[in-house]
């Protein structure tokens, strides 16, 4: 995101000379996403804020149960960071260090699960290890067992792995990145003044590496210590976590003042994490002479290399592509007795699954067929693409050419980033709690989740149109919206498909905030994979496996699109 | 005393060097000359042990280093763009190769401060090196590198990013450090001017293999090569074929030459005409052409002739107009 903010930056400079929008229209630019925000983003913040601080409520039970759930969440966090890099360290050396066969190809692969939703990661890793998964079944079929030998739900081990499978990524691209962009000649200068391969990387190595060591650690941190749907998922109730709990005791209990008082925690901790890497981030000193980033790799040549290569890619392509691919296999398998079948039981490929998200089977707990939340979340997500668009786009363009407006109103924008979804959700029950009936609520939190994003997107491609050739365009005798046509628009499209698409496949897969706001009679992909998971029997389980592939392969292709429409260079963390 | 026996090395399939074969007595500094690719590089960084050869071996005093890794060959090496390390200040880079010797920290920094004395460098101890211009880094480097005090001293094109000025200034300075310093050093670059002005010994390197070897002197006056008399800019090169005795007819006309190897009649030769050998006027190796270019060299005048021969002359001729040129048969050299 600070990629984006320079390049805005600078383009902006040499062209803000020629480019000086009066007040008034800079103030209209800035109107519609100021108001949005205000009323569904500041006025629920203050609402969780005049509610936390409403002490009353918190007895010393509630401080004894926050306190421990601060403790969980921080113990999950730090075990969670240390597992990511004991993986992503060694990950991020493969890649910045050596050339090998289909090494993009696992490189993507490892990238993905980031951007997957929640629901998805959580029904991947329940096709592949839960009780109804794959080793399980296999498990129990060879050896003739009659439940599942492996507990994977519900233990502390689920919630680790899933995090490590997330956030793998974040470490191979800040630490690999640093990696191959270090100078290879600055380890061969130590070597010739008398350090040892063993002491060249200590003296050398890792301190050029720390600041993004650190700023990686953080960050995972960070992702880890917010984590929700995954540990709601995974670990149920038993392993409360900040995020987890605000979201049982706002839906489950409503105690609305606890969930305050925790989110008001949760909120304090990021912030913190946040100022400390920010400060890690811009303390970084950059390279004296910043290599190319083939510079350093090679093939692997001895035997300890080739084995370290081989090892490595196999086992990330293993870890990485096992949770992917049992969950769209297994939504087509067969592999367990139906309910109501004690007798026979039958193995195979089924399309039963995905024919019965057209069927209102009376005894679920929500009155529509499965695919109605299909036809929801899509709809959603319509609406957050128009909406975010439409609020994002002026804002946008006022910040493509700053001024003292800009400078100012920028940070209050980003602002929403630092709140979990939760807490948006909670704020949302807070302070529109008559209003929850509507399904409208829905969109609006997603569009607060991605607009953000969406203004990060669209504000570098505006700022680089130059204001030369529109003003060429007029002179020849373009009328402006014509102008705006031929020039404006070309440059500009990929950006707004892009954002467009990030905003679609956001607001596809978001989670934490749709749990709490969304209405059990408008459910949307994720709550119905939600619930279908946490019911039992063999029907529900293969229709959330049905629908996860259904929101992974439409997520995925979002990913793609956006990788390609992607302006070179934009778009890191 | 280093010795390199028959060294090979190839790069993407292709022979880079192909039996190269030197030494460096004490003391000396041996200059590694040749145009970027032929493999210079490379070289140092095998005799470093950076990189290894598919072939031949590197000697120190007569033992095989091929087993020795890097950190314990004790050779400096200063790299192109210095590689400074960026996390370490001024002092710190010095130190570097002290702390990996072990010695006491007193005795480290008596040693950087009279290395950084010595490159006048005294009042920088605590500069971050991200900070020092390119001059300056340069200076950090050569104190780093001559520090522990190696046994031998390798640069690669150590001043091939200065500006003109700073690059000949650094030089001097560079050349009174070795002087006063009887450590040997291999020193390696692609402009002639810094290698002559440096070596004691030049080794021009071509086609993986070392074309001329001598002292610059020699190697001025006898190139040995038209490939070399090209490189080093010596002056016109003119093909032409032997006459016998001395004579050898070219394009421009039948010229008189001092060559002293055995020619035989029609064997095709190639000419060196240094500029500065011709006079206006006639007499013996008459040549006659039109003026194409006059550009001032001080403290003469290059000119250029039709047939895109150049001399040098105290007066500058009219532009156009045709002049003749005498020769000494001295002037003319044959190159082998």
């Amino acid at each position: 995101m600070k990629g984006i903010k320079d390049r805005g930056g600078r383009a902006s400079d040499s062209l803000n000379q020629r480019f000086d929008a009066p007040l008034t229209r800079r103030i209209a630019l800035w109107l519609p996403a100021s108001l949005f925000l205000a009323v569904f983003f500041f006025y629920p913040l203050g609402h969780i804020l005049t509610l936390s601080l409403d002490f009353s409520a918190i007895t010393a039970g509630a401080l004894g149960r926050s306190l421990s759930v601060l403790g969980f969440t921080l113990f999950q966090a730090c075990l969670s960071t240390v597992l990511t890099l004991a993986l992503g360290l060694p990950a991020a050396f493969l890649f910045a260090r050596y050339r090998f066969a289909a090494k993009a190809l696992l490189r993507t692969l490892t990238a993905i699960p980031f951007m997957l939703p929640t629901v998805v990661v959580a029904a991947g890793f329940n096709a592949w290890l839960g009780s109804r998964g794959w080793v399980n079944i296999a498990l129990m079929r060879l050896f003739n067992l009659d439940s599942p030998p492996l507990v994977f739900g519900g233990t502390l081990g689920a919630i680790l792995l899933a995090h490590v499978f997330y956030n793998t990524t974040i470490v191979v691209r800040v630490v690999g990145n640093a990696l191959a962009h270090l100078d290879p000649r600055l380890e061969q200068a130590a070597r010739t003044l008398g350090a040892d391969p063993r002491r060249a990387f200590w003296r050398l190595t890792l301190p050029l590496l720390r600041p993004s060591l650190l700023a990686s650690i953080l960050l995972v941190f960070l992702f880890d210590f917010t984590s929700f749907g995954v540990i709601l998922l995974l670990g149920g109730a038993r392993f409360a976590t900040l995020e987890v709990e605000i979201y049982l005791q706002a839906v489950q209990f409503f105690d609305l003042p606890l969930a305050a008082w925790l989110s008001l925690i949760q909120l304090l901790c990021t912030l913190a994490f946040s100022v400390v890497y920010s400060r890690a981030v811009t303390r970084t000193p950059g390279p004296s002479a910043p290599r190319e980033a083939t510079a350093n790799l090679r093939r692997p040549q001895t035997l300890p290399q080739r084995l370290f290569v081989a090892g490595m890619a196999i086992f990330l392509f293993l870890f990485f592509i096992f949770p992917m691919l049992s969950l769209p296999v297994r939504s087509v398998a067969r592999l367990e007795a139906d309910r109501g079948e004690r007798g026979q039981v039958r193995y195979g490929l089924t399309a039963d699954y995905y024919a019965e998200l057209f069927v209102n089977r009376s005894e679920t707990l929500f009155y529509v067929p499965p695919l109605r939340a299909l036809g929801n979340s899509l709809g959603y997500a319509s609406l957050t693409v128009i909406l975010s668009l439409g609020l994002g786009f002026p804002v946008a363009a006022a910040l493509a050419r700053p001024g003292p407006l800009e400078r100012l109103l920028d940070p209050f924008l980003m602002l929403p980033l630092g709140a979990s979804a939760v807490t948006l959700g909670l704020g949302f029950i807070v302070s529109f709690g008559r209003l929850l009936v509507s399904p409208w609520l829905v969109p609006l939190a997603h569009t607060l989740i991605a607009l953000p994003f969406v203004i990060r997107s669209l504000q570098p491609a505006l700022a680089a149109i130059p204001e030369r050739l529109r003003q060429v365009a007029a002179s020849l005798g373009a009328p402006p919206l014509r102008a705006w046509l031929v020039v404006d628009w070309p440059i500009i499209r990929r950006a707004t498909l892009a954002a467009a698409v990030f905003a679609f496949t956001v607001s596809l897969g978001e989670f934490g905030a749709t749990v709490l706001i969304a209405r059990p009679e408008y459910p949307t992909l994720t709550t119905a994979i939600y619930r279908f998971l946490s019911r039992p029997g063999g029907l529900n389980y293969g229709q959330a496996m049905a629908m996860a592939t259904i929101l992974m392969l439409v997520t995925g292709a979002g990913i793609l699109a956006i990788e390609k429409l992607r302006l070179p260079g934009s778009g890191e963390f | 005393m280093l010795e390199l026996t028959d060294i090979h090395k190839s790069y993407l399939g292709r022979p880079l060097l192909d039996g190269i074969s030197f030494s460096v007595a004490a003391g000396e500094t041996v200059c590694l000359l040749g145009a970027s690719g032929s493999g210079k590089s490379t070289l140092l960084r095998i005799i470093a042990g950076l990189e290894i050869s598919e072939g031949g071996s590197v000697l120190w005093d007569g033992h095989d280093l091929a087993r020795v890794p890097v950190h314990l060959r004790d050779f400096g090496l200063v790299f192109q763009d210095y590689a400074l390390f960026p996390h370490l200040n001024v002092a710190e880079n010095v130190a570097f190769g002290l702390k990996m010797r072990g010695l006491p920290q007193a005795k480290i920094n008596s040693i950087v401060t009279e290395s950084l004395a010595r490159v006048n460098l005294g009042a920088f101890a605590s500069r971050r090196v991200t900070d020092l211009s390119g001059g300056e880094q340069q200076r950090v480097a050569l104190a780093r590198a001559l520090a522990p005090g190696p046994r031998l001293l390798m640069f690669d094109e150590p001043l091939g990013a200065l500006d003109r000025s700073l690059r000949e200034h650094l030089l001097e300075e560079l050349r009174q450090t070795l002087q006063a310093s009887d450590v040997p050093a291999i020193y390696v670059t692609h402009d002639q001017e810094e290698a002559f002005a440096i070596a004691d010994r030049v080794l021009l390197l071509h086609d993986g293999c070392i074309v001329r070897a001598g002292m610059p002197a020699e190697v001025w006056r006898e190139p040995g090569s038209v490939w070399a008399a090209r490189f080093l800019g010596l002056g016109n090169i003119l093909e032409g074929k032997s006459l016998g005795n001395g004579r050898v007819d070219t394009k421009a006309g039948v010229l008189e030459t001092a060559c002293s190897h055995d020619h035989i009649t029609g064997e095709p030769l190639a000419l060196l005409i240094r500029p500065g050998a011709a006079a206006s006027g006639k007499g013996a190796n008459q040549l006659r052409g039109r003026v194409t270019d006059v550009v001032f060299r001080s403290p003469v005048y290059r000119v250029t002739l039709a047939d895109g021969l150049a001399f040098d002359l105290p007066t500058a001729p009219q532009m156009g107009t045709e002049i003749s040129l005498r020769l000494p048969a001295s002037a003319v050299e044959c190159l082998a």
